[in-house]
Formats: structure tokens, C-alpha cells, sequence
């Protein structure tokens, strides 16, 4: 195992296409998608709403639902290819090696099973401890997510908690088996701006004990950037942009990311107006040949209806698509 | 807790008392008993004294107050044509008509809810869509002709069941049952299968579509994401939620029965109050159309409460309030 | 209407076999009762056509059944195909007109409790609760055995049962609709309630609407056919599916089968369209099941 690991990433994404096929055409979400994460490293998934990320995310763990399918790629978590596994082999991993926060943590857990109950599941499933060993295991999870007078907690339901509370639950369950990776979906987007801070810095602190990778998906950049190593930028199904934190945030190659970036407020700069990226999201069902960005980008040229294009080499760590990427200084 | 039932109770006595208004006006408008407990050959003078009696000469108020101090002293009034008192005359077919609906409940819940969790749960399968086809043509059937051809079938033809009656009763606590004799199982079956059709259709559906709205819940997918399997998701997070909009519509379906056993009863002969109540309307004796719809809104409104109880039971979001 | 056939609507209704079998079997239903009577050569009301000779003829296809009367004959012989066609208008003329009576009324109640609230809005959505803790079957058959029997009587009686279900549902989509803020704007710019009720209360609960009634006819036939099954529906001289039930059971220990068990089935047929296409009617056009 340590052999393996030394060669392969933690998990590595190649070339993922997800398609879903309904009636009014197939829905290409995701649409060639590769990044690598190694292991204890946080990678941001980033991009706007409908632009694939969550399917992303459910494809690792396999849980992409009819009309969806994984059309092509490969999910290879160290190494061992995860689109050719079975349903069994999945199994084991879900939970145990890889696991997943939900969004809305208000309808993430079931609410006539107690909270203890719905927490002892997943160590039932993936360990062969008896009922006390998991009962204070369970004890300690809630308390290492900031839950105090755990034991009683555990008799308690879902709606006891409020919307905060119930996300370190959510956590505590995810971290539970000590799994290798934590896939969170919009881990706060549903919660309260005060609370969205003590969850985000829990979960660092959870990762970091436990030694874990993190694959934050957000349409937030101000998150990620706090949190994560590595950012990725998805537009349209397809990566546009990834690198290191600093190099994307500060100077982005793509005028996409660039026009996340400036859509940040910054409290520190006084601006009369808030920038945004012009237009909205293509239908996904039916793309323009070429970049898909370009009738959204300031910096679009004739070439970038024609021609597609490729995720290429630009200044620092980055790699981005694009056939007039900016340079550092660069306005957009 | 108290206050809750102190709310509970004052609201089912006020349902009853609207209840009592209702079935009053309603037998107030309609024909007129007189001619029921005089003879043929009357003369007006003995017409206007039966009249009397009754206290039909008075104002419907005071007719109203009379009818309403009665009830409350347990005075139900007698039957015209039994001339007995109409809530002996009930309860004294009660039993039969309890116990068919109890059997017939007992075997919709018994088939209705694998048969659904199974067709929710796949809902594509060849079985399902056989089973909601069969449920579909189970709500479109009237049931008393389902009950015909089971008697055509079954009695007249075949001649394996009978065709009417109750059979042989045995007492058990003071109350004659079927259940306990042999020949009381063979006289239930038909009665009993022909009234659970309905039901039995309707509690599927319910349970299947209970199941497919849960498999689209989050939890549903966060309990997979922790590497439950498909099976185990669907029975131990779905089942339970699913099982929720199934007890609401347990207590109308119970009243259903209770209301559909009329017709059952009429054909299979079964001296229920069901048929009672039938009788009754062809002879216009209305004390015991009155205390019938009386005792059944009692029973409606207890049964109700139940399911309020049930439901906190399986439900934790739910408190009496 | 290439618009309505190249909808998603119309792509799936093709697809689903139970709809295209639902709506088939309405049709059909619907063309047997307008045009039948005059395909069939016996008028069952008129006596001077009945013959007491042809009493309990078989079907034509068992020994003594006779080719004028392909489903056999009753006690008066009367053709039971003939009473069937004839009977069926009976029981779908009740249907229609009792759910368009049901969904006038209740639309309306449901309207005015809905946007006029308090004591109003108290007095019509406690009735319909302690209607709705009631079975319908049996609050029909309580007011049937007080109006007496009686075409109209049914009518009455039904539309009493059915109107609550469309002012829940209206009182519902109305409060959830006159909260929405420019539905406020727009009574706050004089615009009169008619208006909002037309352009915002009513197109949000269409939906509902068409499902609720095209399954509540199905449910009134049945009813219908219990009650006069029971002998308190419809009169004799007038006899719909259930009552040509009630009449057959009455001989059904004779072996003579055919004169009820026919009717049966074409109340089942009947109702099985209805419910079979409503049911894809609620699950197409309820946005929460896409």
C-alpha cells in the first residue's frame, strides 16, 4: 500500500465525461474533466452554478443515477480505477475511504433515525468494532467536531439541531472512518455567514488531524482560497483553469477566473460598483463550437469560435484553456 | 400533553354536536315518520295524536332541543319498525361489523405494503408495473360487483364458500365472534376480501409512492455516500418515512371500510349494522339512521385521534399540541 | 397544434403505454355512449319492443343464446348490450356533470376563503374538514336516504361530496399566491381582485385542477353505482350501470349471470381509462416528480 502510494496520486480524475440523457437532450456536465489530488492536500473545485461540479463529485463515489451515466474516463484513487469497479468494491470505499458532505445538512440526515444511530451505521458498516467501542467512538467524533454533552447528543434527533450543528454531524459521520478523502459540496453555502466560518475552519482542522485530502466544491472563490492548496475552475463540464491557490487567485490566466476574482467583494477597496461576468451560462445541452466562454469574454477573437482550446502550460503553476490568456498584470 | 387532549377532546365534541345539527336537519326536511308508527287506515285524529307523541307539532328548535337532551341522557329513541331501542338494536350488530372490517384491514395491510415497498422501490420492474396495473384495476372496480362474481364464483358455482350469513359464533368476553369458530372464517372470507379490495389498492399506492418520493430525499443519498448498500437504504431510511403518509390515510381508509361494509354487508347478508343501516333507510326508521351516523362519527373521530397518537409514535418532528 | 406534438407532454404521453391504453379506452368508452343507442335495434324503455318470450337469453355464445342479443337477455328481455349503452350514458351524464358542478362550486369557495380569510375562510375549510374525516360514500348515500331517489337527487348528493377537495386545493394555491410581494404591488396599484384572480390564482392551480377532476368522474361513477346498487340512487326508470348491476344480482343465484356481470365490466372499463390516464396526468404535469 505505501508503495502504491508513493507512485500514484491519491486520486487522480482523467478525462471524466457524465452525461445525462432526458428528453430534451443530453446534458453534458461534466465533459472531460482531469485533476490530480495528492495525499493531505485540499483542492478547490470551482465554478458557477449548473457547471458540473457536484456531478463530479458523485461520480467518484459512483452515485451518478439514471438518467445519468459515466460516459468515459477514469477515477483512479491510488491507482485501482474506480469507473471499472463494481458495486461491492464501491461499497467499501464509500464512507470508508472516501466520503461526502452534503450541501444542505437540512435534509442531509434521515430524521426519524437518531442522530447516534445514523452515526453507529457507518462504523457498522466499515469496522468490526462491538456496540460500546462504536458507541464511544461516536462519543468522540462529536465531540472533536465541537459538539459538547456528546452522549446525550447521540440519543437526540436531526431536528433538535440547528442548521450549524447538524453540518458538524454531517462532518463527525463524514470523518468517522478516517477516510483517505472528503468530498464537500457546498459544505456551507445553506448555513448563516457567522456559522459558515466555524464549520470551514473545523473542517481544516479535521483534515489536518486526520491527515486527510479535501475536495472542496464551491462556486465561492473567497472560500477557497483560504482552504485549499490547488484550485480547479470548471466552465461548462470542462476545466479552464488549475494551479496553486496563490498563483490562480492572484494572477489568473483565464478571463473566467478573473472575472470570479473580481466579483468578490473586497471590503478593503472601495468600488462604486461591483464587477460581474457579462451574460449567463450557455445551455449546457447545446454548446457553441469552440470556447465555450467566448460570448461571455471580453478578450474573445474570431480564433476562439473556430478552435477549441487546449488546457496549456501558462506563467507559474498554472495550466489553463485558453487562446489569449492573460499575463500577470494583465487587466481583463 | 394535557392541554393537547383537553383541545382534542373539545374539538371532537363539537365536531359531534355539528354532526348532531346535520342529521337532524336533514331527517327534519324529509318525509315524515308519522305515517310510520300509525296504521294504514288512520284516522287525522289519531294521526295528530301519534303526531304528538312523536312531538312532530312542536318548532324545529324545540324539536331540536328535545332530540339533542335525549342524546346526551342516552336516550337514542326506539325504533319504528323493531320497537326496540335503536342503540341496542346497533350494538347489538357491532361486533359483526367490526370484525369483518378489522379482517378486511388486517388483509389490505398485509398484502398493500410489501407489494408496494417492492414496486417503490423498483419502480421500472416487470412485477411493479403488474402490481400497479392490479392495484389501478382494484380502485376502478365497483366493489359490491366484485363481490357478486366472488358469490357467482365461489358459492353458486363452486359452491367452496358460502354465499351469506355469518355462521356459527362462539362468546368470547360476552361478545359473539366469528373468529373463534371454524365455520365463522369460512362465512368471513368472501365478505372480507370483497370490502379489503379497495383499501388494500389505495394503501399500496400510497406505499409506493411514499417510497418513490423518499428515494429522492438527500438522506437517501448521504446514507449511500457512507457506503450502506442500495437494499438496506430503501428499507431501513426509506420504509420508515415512507410509511408516514400511509398512517394519515389509515384512519380515512378504516372509515371507508366502516362506510363500505354497508354495501358488503347488503350483499353477503351479514347482520351487521351495516345492513341496519340499509334497512333502515328502505323503512325510513330514522332513530336508527340517527344513531348509526351518531355512533359512526364517534368512532371517526376516535379513530382520528389515533392516528394522531401513531403519529407522534413514528414520527420525532411531530408533538401533541 | 405541431407545437402540442412536438411538446415533451405529447413525446411522453406516446410513450406510456398506460396513458395511450387510458386515453384509448375513454375514447372508446365516450363513442360507445354517444353514437351506440342508435347502433343497437332495441330501445330497452320502450316496452312495446320488449318481448317476454326473449326473458334470460344466454350470451350468443352459450347454448340458447340468440344473435339479436349478443351479452344475453334480462327478466323482461331486454337486450343487456342495449341496456349497457343506455345505461352508460346515464352513468357518464352523471359524472360530467356532477365534477363540473363539484369543481364550479369548490373553485369558487375555495376562492373566496382563500382571499377574503377570517370568519369566512374559518366557517368553509371547517366543513370541508369534518366532511373530508367522512367517507364520501357514506355521506351520499346519508343525504341520498334523505332527498329520496332521483337523477337530480345524485347530482345533488355528489356535487355536496366533491366540491371540498377543489376548495382546498384553490384556498391553498390563493393564500400562497396573494403573500407573493407583486401580487401585493398589484393590489396596492388598484388592480381589481377579478384580475388577480384570473392572472395569478387561477393559472397556478390549473394543473391540479385538470388531474382532481378527470379522476373525480371516474370516482362519481363508481358512486353513483353503489348508491344505486343500494337502491338509493337513480330511479328505475332510469337506470345506470349500477342499478342494471342491482337488478342482475337479484337473479345472479338463478346462474343468470350475464345481466350484471356485463354492466360490471364496463363500469370497470370505464373507470380503469379514467384512472389509468389520470394517472399520468399527475405524474406529468406535477413539476415535483421531474
Amino acid at each position: 500500500m505505501m508503495a502504491n502510494t508513493a507512485q500514484h496520486p491519491l486520486l487522480e480524475v482523467r478525462d471524466l465525461h457524465t452525461y445525462f440523457h432526458t428528453f430534451s437532450g443530453t446534458v453534458k456536465a461534466v465533459n472531460g474533466v482531469s485533476f490530480a489530488i495528492n495525499e493531505g492536500e485540499v483542492m478547490g473545485l470551482v465554478g458557477e452554478s449548473g457547471g458540473g461540479k457536484s456531478v463530479v463529485g458523485f461520480s467518484i463515489l459512483g452515485l451518478i443515477d439514471s438518467p445519468g451515466r459515466i460516459e468515459a474516463g477514469e477515477i483512479l484513487l491510488e491507482g485501482q480505477n474506480l469507473v471499472a469497479a463494481g458495486e461491492d468494491r464501491l461499497r467499501a470505499i464509500r464512507g470508508r475511504e472516501i466520503s461526502m458532505v452534503f450541501q444542505d445538512p437540512m435534509t442531509s440526515l434521515n430524521p426519524l433515525h437518531t442522530v447516534g444511530k445514523q452515526m453507529d451505521e457507518v462504523l457498522r458498516l466499515h469496522s468490526d468494532l462491538d456496540a460500546e467501542a462504536r458507541h464511544a467512538a461516536c462519543v468522540e467524533m462529536l465531540e472533536s467536531v465541537g459538539i459538547s454533552r456528546a452522549a446525550d447528543r447521540l440519543k437526540a434527533y436531526p431536528h433538535q439541531f440547528s442548521g450549524g450543528m447538524r453540518q458538524r454531524v454531517v462532518i463527525a459521520i463524514a470523518m468517522l472512518a478516517r477516510p483517505k478523502l472528503i468530498i464537500a459540496d457546498e459544505p456551507t453555502t445553506a448555513l448563516d455567514v457567522t456559522i459558515q466560518s466555524q464549520i470551514l475552519k473545523l473542517m481544516r482542522a479535521q483534515i489536518a488531524d486526520k491527515g486527510a485530502s479535501m475536495i472542496l466544491i464551491t462556486h465561492d472563490l473567497a472560500v477557497v482560497s483560504e482552504m485549499a492548496d490547488h484550485i480547479t475552475v470548471l466552465y461548462c463540464g470542462n476545466v479552464v483553469e488549475r494551479g496553486r491557490t496563490r498563483d490562480v487567485i492572484e494572477n489568473p490566466s483565464h478571463p473566467y477566473t478573473r472575472g470570479l476574482i473580481d466579483s468578490i467583494p473586497d471590503t478593503t477597496k472601495r468600488l462604486d460598483r461591483l464587477s460581474q461576468i457579462p451574460g449567463s451560462v450557455p445551455d449546457i445541452r447545446n454548446l457553441p463550437h469552440g470556447c465555450n466562454f467566448r460570448d461571455r469574454c471580453p478578450r474573445a477573437q474570431a480564433r476562439c469560435a473556430s478552435e477549441e482550446p487546449k488546457l496549456m502550460p501558462q506563467h507559474a503553476s498554472l495550466m489553463a484553456a485558453c487562446h489569449f490568456p492573460l499575463e500577470p498584470g494583465d487587466t481583463a | 400533553m394535557l392541554g393537547y387532549l383537553l383541545k382534542r377532546l373539545i374539538q371532537m365534541v363539537l365536531v359531534l354536536w355539528i354532526v348532531s345539527v346535520i342529521v337532524f336537519l336533514m331527517m327534519s326536511f324529509t318525509g315524515d315518520p308519522v305515517f310510520m308508527v300509525v296504521p294504514i287506515d288512520a284516522t287525522d285524529a289519531e294521526i295528530a295524536q301519534a303526531r304528538r307523541l312523536l312531538g312532530l307539532d312542536q318548532s324545529i328548535l324545540v324539536q331540536y332541543w328535545k332530540f339533542l337532551t335525549s342524546l346526551l341522557q342516552g336516550d337514542f329513541g326506539r325504533s319504528y319498525v323493531f320497537r326496540q331501542p335503536a342503540m341496542t338494536l346497533i350494538l347489538e350488530r357491532l361486533p359483526a361489523t367490526v370484525e369483518m372490517v378489522i379482517v378486511a384491514m388486517v388483509l389490505a395491510v398485509v398484502v398493500a405494503i410489501p407489494l408496494g415497498v417492492y414496486a417503490g422501490a423498483n419502480p421500472d420492474g416487470r412485477l411493479s408495473r403488474m402490481i400497479m396495473a392490479g392495484s389501478l384495476m382494484g380502485i376502478s372496480l365497483p366493489g359490491f360487483w366484485v363481490g357478486m362474481v366472488l358469490i357467482y364464483l365461489f358459492a353458486v358455482t363452486w359452491g367452496v364458500f358460502p354465499s351469506s350469513g355469518r355462521g356459527d359464533t362462539a362468546e368470547i368476553f360476552g361478545l359473539r365472534i366469528s373468529l373463534a369458530t371454524w365455520d365463522g372464517w369460512h362465512h368471513i372470507a368472501l365478505p372480507a376480501i370483497t370490502l379489503s379490495l379497495g383499501t388494500m389498492a389505495i394503501l399500496l399506492r400510497m406505499t409506493r409512492a411514499g417510497m418513490m418520493e423518499v428515494s429522492r430525499q438527500d438522506f437517501m443519498k448521504f446514507a449511500r455516500a457512507k457506503g450502506a448498500t442500495r437494499r438496506d437504504v430503501l428499507y431501513k431510511h426509506g420504509l420508515k418515512n415512507a410509511l408516514i403518509p400511509v398512517v394519515t390515510i389509515f384512519g380515512l381508509q378504516l372509515g371507508d371500510l366502516i362506510a363500505f361494509a354497508t354495501i358488503t354487508e347488503t350483499i353477503f347478508s351479514w347482520p351487521g349494522m351495516g345492513k341496519l343501516l340499509i334497512d333502515s333507510i328502505y323503512r325510513a326508521d330514522r332513530p336508527v339512521i340517527v344513531v348509526y351516523l351518531m355512533l359512526v362519527a364517534l368512532i371517526f373521530v376516535v379513530i382520528n385521534f389515533l392516528v394522531d397518537i401513531v403519529y407522534t409514535l413514528i414520527d420525532p418532528r411531530i408533538t401533541l399540541k | 397544434m405541431t407545437g402540442f406534438l412536438r411538446s415533451e407532454f405529447f413525446h411522453n404521453y406516446r410513450r406510456s403505454s398506460s396513458a395511450v391504453i387510458g386515453s384509448a379506452l375513454m375514447l372508446g368508452f365516450a363513442f360507445a355512449v354517444m353514437v351506440g343507442p342508435f347502433l343497437v335495434a332495441q330501445n330497452p324503455y320502450d316496452i312495446a319492443a320488449l318481448d317476454l318470450m326473449d326473458s334470460y337469453k344466454p350470451p350468443v355464445w352459450l347454448e340458447g343464446g340468440d344473435p339479436r342479443f349478443p351479452l344475453g337477455t334480462d327478466g323482461q328481455g331486454r337486450d343487456v348490450w342495449a341496456s349497457i349503452l343506455y345505461g352508460a350514458r346515464i352513468s357518464v351524464f352523471i359524472g360530467l356533470v356532477a365534477m363540473v358542478a363539484s369543481c364550479t362550486i369548490g373553485t369558487l369557495l375555495g376562492l373566496v376563503a382563500g382571499f377574503y380569510g377570517g370568519i369566512v375562510d374559518s366557517v368553509i375549510m371547517r366543513i370541508a374538514d369534518i366532511q373530508l374525516s367522512f367517507p364520501s360514500i357514506l355521506i351520499a348515500l346519508f343525504l341520498m336516504s334523505a332527498v329520496g331517489t332521483g337523477v337530480d337527487k345524485v347530482l345533488i348528493a355528489l356535487t355536496a361530496v366533491g366540491w371540498v377537495v377543489y376548495a382546498r386545493t384553490v384556498r391553498g394555491s390563493t393564500l400562497s399566491e396573494i403573500e407573493k410581494e407583486y401580487v401585493q404591488a398589484a393590489k396596492v396599484a388598484g388592480l381589481p381582485n377579478h384580475k388577480i384572480i384570473r392572472k395569478h390564482v387561477l393559472p397556478n392551480v390549473l394543473t391540479p385542477l385538470i388531474v382532481i377532476a378527470t379522476i373525480q368522474v371516474g370516482t362519481f361513477v363508481l358512486i353513483e353505482a353503489s348508491l344505486s346498487f343500494l337502491g338509493v340512487g337513480v330511479p328505475i326508470t332510469q337506470p345506470s350501470l349500477g342499478l342494471l348491476i342491482k337488478n342482475g344480482f337479484d337473479v345472479l343465484f338463478s346462474g343468470l349471470w350475464w345481466t350484471s356481470v356485463f354492466p360490471g365490466i364496463a363500469i370497470m372499463i370505464l373507470v380503469f381509462g379514467i384512472n389509468l390516464f389520470g394517472d399520468f396526468l399527475r405524474d406529468e404535469l406535477n413539476p415535483r416528480l421531474k
